[in-house]
C-alpha cells in the first residue's frame, strides 16, 4: 500500500504570539517551530498501516520554503521512507496550496493520502478535502478510527453528540484528528536512518489566490477580574456575583 | 444580485441547532449587498422547523429531498449545491463537524474560496470580509475573499433574528451523483452527555483534581447546572487519560464560548487558555493565587477544590431548586 501524508510547519503550541511589522503575520522571532501536532496523527496512521501491508511504501509532502526540510526530517525520523518538499510560497487562498499538493498527488499511485485535520497556525482547515475533491476521492474529515481491509477503509469521526461511521472504497483522503493513535517519537536509529532517506526538492508555483489576507491582531484582552475570597467561604459571594452581576445562572 | 445561500444541517428530521443563527449571518451579508437569502435544507422525508425558517430570515426555502440524506451525504450535498450555485454570491454553512467538512469540499468544486470558522461578516465591495481566529484564538485575522465564497460560521457568531416573513417553500432538484463516501450512521455516546461545544455551562478539570476518579466532583457540578452544562479537561489530564479527548479545550483540543466556564485545578497554560478565553463569563478555582488562569478570570476563588466544589454544586443546586 502507498501511502502520503501531507505535512505542515506550525510554531509550538506553547508559543505566545506577537504580530509581525506588516501586520499581516506572526513575528516568527524566537519562536520554535514543529510538525503539526494533527499531522503527526496521520504520520503514525502511515507508519503503522504499512506494517500490516507487506511492500508499502510511505511518502511524506510539505508545501513550503526550506525551513520545512527539517520538519520532513522528523518524520522521516519517525519512520517515513521518503519526504518531498514542494519547494514554493504557500498561498492565505487554501485552494490554491490544494491544487498545488494534488498536482504532486494525482501520479503517485497512492492508496491512502493523509492530512491533519487542522494546522494549529491558521486554522484552514480546508486543505485535505479540497485535495480530496479535486482528484475526486472519497474523504472524511477529522476521523477518530481507520480501519483497511480488501481495499476498503472504514473510519469513525467525532460530531456533535455522536460519533458517525462511514466507510469508502481506497484510494481515499482522510484528515486525522486527536484519538486517531498515539505518535511514535523518533528514536536515535530513526534520526541517523532518516539521513540516508530519499529526499526531493520540486519547484512548485502557487497558483493566484482568491483569499487576502487584510489584518492580523491580538484578540481584546479581558477586563481584569478578581479573586473574590478563598475556600468555601467564598462560595456564596461567588454564586451572588453569578446570579446578580453576570446573570449567568 | 445574487442571492446569498445558507445550507441548514438537519438530523433525524430535525433541523440542527444553530439553523437560525446561520440564517442571521446570511440575512446580514443580504442586507448590506441589497439581495435575498435561500436557505437549503438535504433531507431523506419530512424536516420540522422547516415553516419557521422565513420568519428566521429566509426568503425562500429550498428543500432537496433524497434517500441517501438520512445521513450525512456530502457527495450528494455537493453535488446538489453546485447544480444550484451559480446563481448565488456566497454559500455559508454552520462551522460544525458536518459544516467544516462540507465548506472545503464546496469552495473546491465551485473553484471558490473558503472562509473557515469565521466570526464575523461583512459585505467588502465585490468580494467578502470575514473575522476568523487563528492560532486557536491568540490571534484574530481579517480577510477578503472573492469568487464564490464559502463561509463556515462559528455557532454563537451572530445570534438568531425575527423578520416576520413567511418565506417560500420550493423543492431543490437533487442531481445525480457518485456515493464516494457512505455514512452508516452516528453512535450516541454512551453515557447521556453534553457536547462541550454545545454547552452553555462548562465546568473544566486540569492537573490539580490529582486523579481522574474526581471528574465525578465536575460532573455533579456540572448536572447541577442542568441539562446544558458540560465536563471539559486540559491538555495535561487528556494525555494522561484520565478523559475521553473530546472533552480536550484548546489550541489541540476544541475552543469553545460558553456563558459560563469554571476552570478547576487547571493551571491556565497558553494553549488552554487560547480555546476559551472568548468564554463570556470565566470562573477559576486553583489553590495557587498565582496560576494564570486567574488573569483571565472574572471571579477566582483561591482554595481547596475539593472544599470548594461540594459547596459550590449544592448552593448551585439550591439556587437553581424551583
Amino acid at each position: 500500500m502507498k501511502i502520503a501524508v501531507c505535512l505542515r510547519r506550525v510554531p509550538d503550541t506553547t508559543s505566545k504570539i506577537v504580530i509581525g511589522a506588516g501586520g499581516t503575520a506572526i513575528d516568527e522571532a524566537g519562536l520554535k517551530f514543529v510538525p503539526n501536532p494533527y499531522d503527526e496523527y496521520a504520520l503514525e496512521a502511515a507508519i503503522a498501516l504499512k506494517d500490516t501491508v507487506a511492500g508499502g511504501e510511505t511518502t511524506v509532502i510539505a508545501f513550503g520554503g526550506d525551513s520545512v526540510q527539517e520538519t520532513l526530517r522528523t518524520a522521516l525520523a519517525m519512520g517515513i521512507d521518503r519526504a518531498i518538499q514542494l519547494q514554493g510560497t504557500p498561498s492565505a487562498d487554501g485552494l490554491a496550496n490544494a491544487h498545488v499538493l494534488a498536482d504532486q498527488l494525482k501520479d503517485g499511485g497512492f492508496d491512502l493520502v493523509l492530512f491533519g485535520k487542522l494546522a494549529v497556525d491558521d486554522y484552514g482547515q480546508q486543505t485535505g478535502a479540497m485535495v480530496a475533491e479535486l482528484l475526486g476521492l472519497p474523504c472524511a474529515t477529522a476521523i477518530t478510527s481507520l480501519e483497511i481491509a480488501a481495499g476498503k477503509a472504514t473510519v469513525a469521526r467525532e460530531v456533535e453528540g455522536g460519533v458517525e461511521h462511514a466507510g469508502c472504497a481506497l484510494p481515499a483522503v482522510f484528515t486525522c484528528d486527536k484519538g486517531l493513535n498515539t505518535p511514535r517519537l523518533p528514536s536515535l536509529k530513526g534520526i541517523m536512518a532518516a539521513k540516508k532517506k530519499p529526499f526531493d526538492i520540486v519547484p512548485v508555483t502557487t497558483p493566484s489566490g482568491k483569499v487576502q489576507i487584510v489584518s492580523l491582531a491580538l484578540p481584546p484582552e479581558r477586563a481584569a477580574g478578581r479573586i473574590v475570597g478563598e475556600g468555601a467561604a467564598a462560595v456564596p459571594v461567588l454564586l451572588q456575583l453569578l446570579t446578580t452581576e453576570a446573570k449567568v445562572l | 444580485m445574487r442571492a446569498m445561500l445558507a445550507i441548514l444541517e438537519q438530523r433525524n428530521g430535525t433541523l440542527r441547532k444553530g439553523s437560525a443563527e446561520l440564517l442571521a449571518a446570511a440575512r446580514r451579508l443580504a442586507d448590506q449587498a441589497g439581495t435575498t437569502v435561500d436557505a437549503l435544507v438535504c433531507a431523506a422525508g419530512e424536516v420540522a422547523g422547516v415553516d419557521a425558517l422565513g420568519a428566521a430570515g429566509a426568503d425562500r426555502v429550498l428543500v432537496a429531498t433524497a434517500t441517501d440524506f438520512s445521513v450525512y451525504c456530502p457527495d450528494g450535498i455537493v453535488a446538489t449545491v453546485a447544480a444550484m450555485a451559480p446563481g448565488y454570491r456566497a454559500v455559508l454553512v454552520a462551522a460544525t463537524a458536518t459544516g467544516k467538512d462540507l465548506a472545503p469540499r464546496l469552495a473546491a468544486r465551485l473553484g471558490g474560496s473558503c472562509g473557515m470558522d469565521v466570526t464575523a461578516v461583512d459585505v467588502d465591495g465585490a468580494n467578502i470580509r470575514a473575522v476568523r481566529p487563528v492560532y486557536a484564538g491568540k490571534a484574530i485575522q481579517t480577510v477578503t475573499l472573492s469568487g464564490m465564497v464559502v463561509l463556515a460560521v462559528r455557532p454563537g457568531a451572530y445570534a438568531g433574528i425575527t423578520a416576520g416573513k413567511a418565506g417560500s417553500r420550493e423543492r431543490a432538484n437533487v442531481p445525480t451523483y457518485f456515493k464516494r463516501l457512505t455514512v452508516t450512521g452516528i453512535r450516541a455516546p454512551d453515557k447521556a452527555s453534553v457536547d462541550v461545544a454545545e454547552a452553555r455551562v462548562i465546568v473544566a478539570g486540569g492537573r490539580g483534581l490529582g486523579d481522574p476518579k474526581h471528574f465525578a466532583l465536575l460532573e455533579a457540578l456540572a448536572e447541577a447546572f442542568g441539562g446544558d452544562a458540560a465536563v471539559g479537561a486540559s491538555r495535561a489530564v487528556v494525555d494522561a487519560g484520565w478523559i475521553e479527548h473530546g472533552a480536550q479545550v484548546g489550541q489541540t483540543g476544541k475552543t469553545v464560548a460558553p456563558e459560563l466556564y469554571i476552570a478547576v485545578g487547571v493551571s491556565g497554560a497558553i494553549q488552554h487558555l487560547a480555546g476559551m478565553r472568548t468564554s463570556k463569563v470565566i470562573v477559576a478555582i486553583n489553590r495557587d493565587k498565582d496560576a494564570p488562569i486567574f488573569k483571565v478570570a472574572d471571579y477566582g476563588i483561591v482554595g481547596d477544590l475539593f472544599e470548594v466544589l461540594p459547596a459550590l454544586t449544592a448552593a448551585v443546586r439550591a439556587a437553581k431548586a424551583p
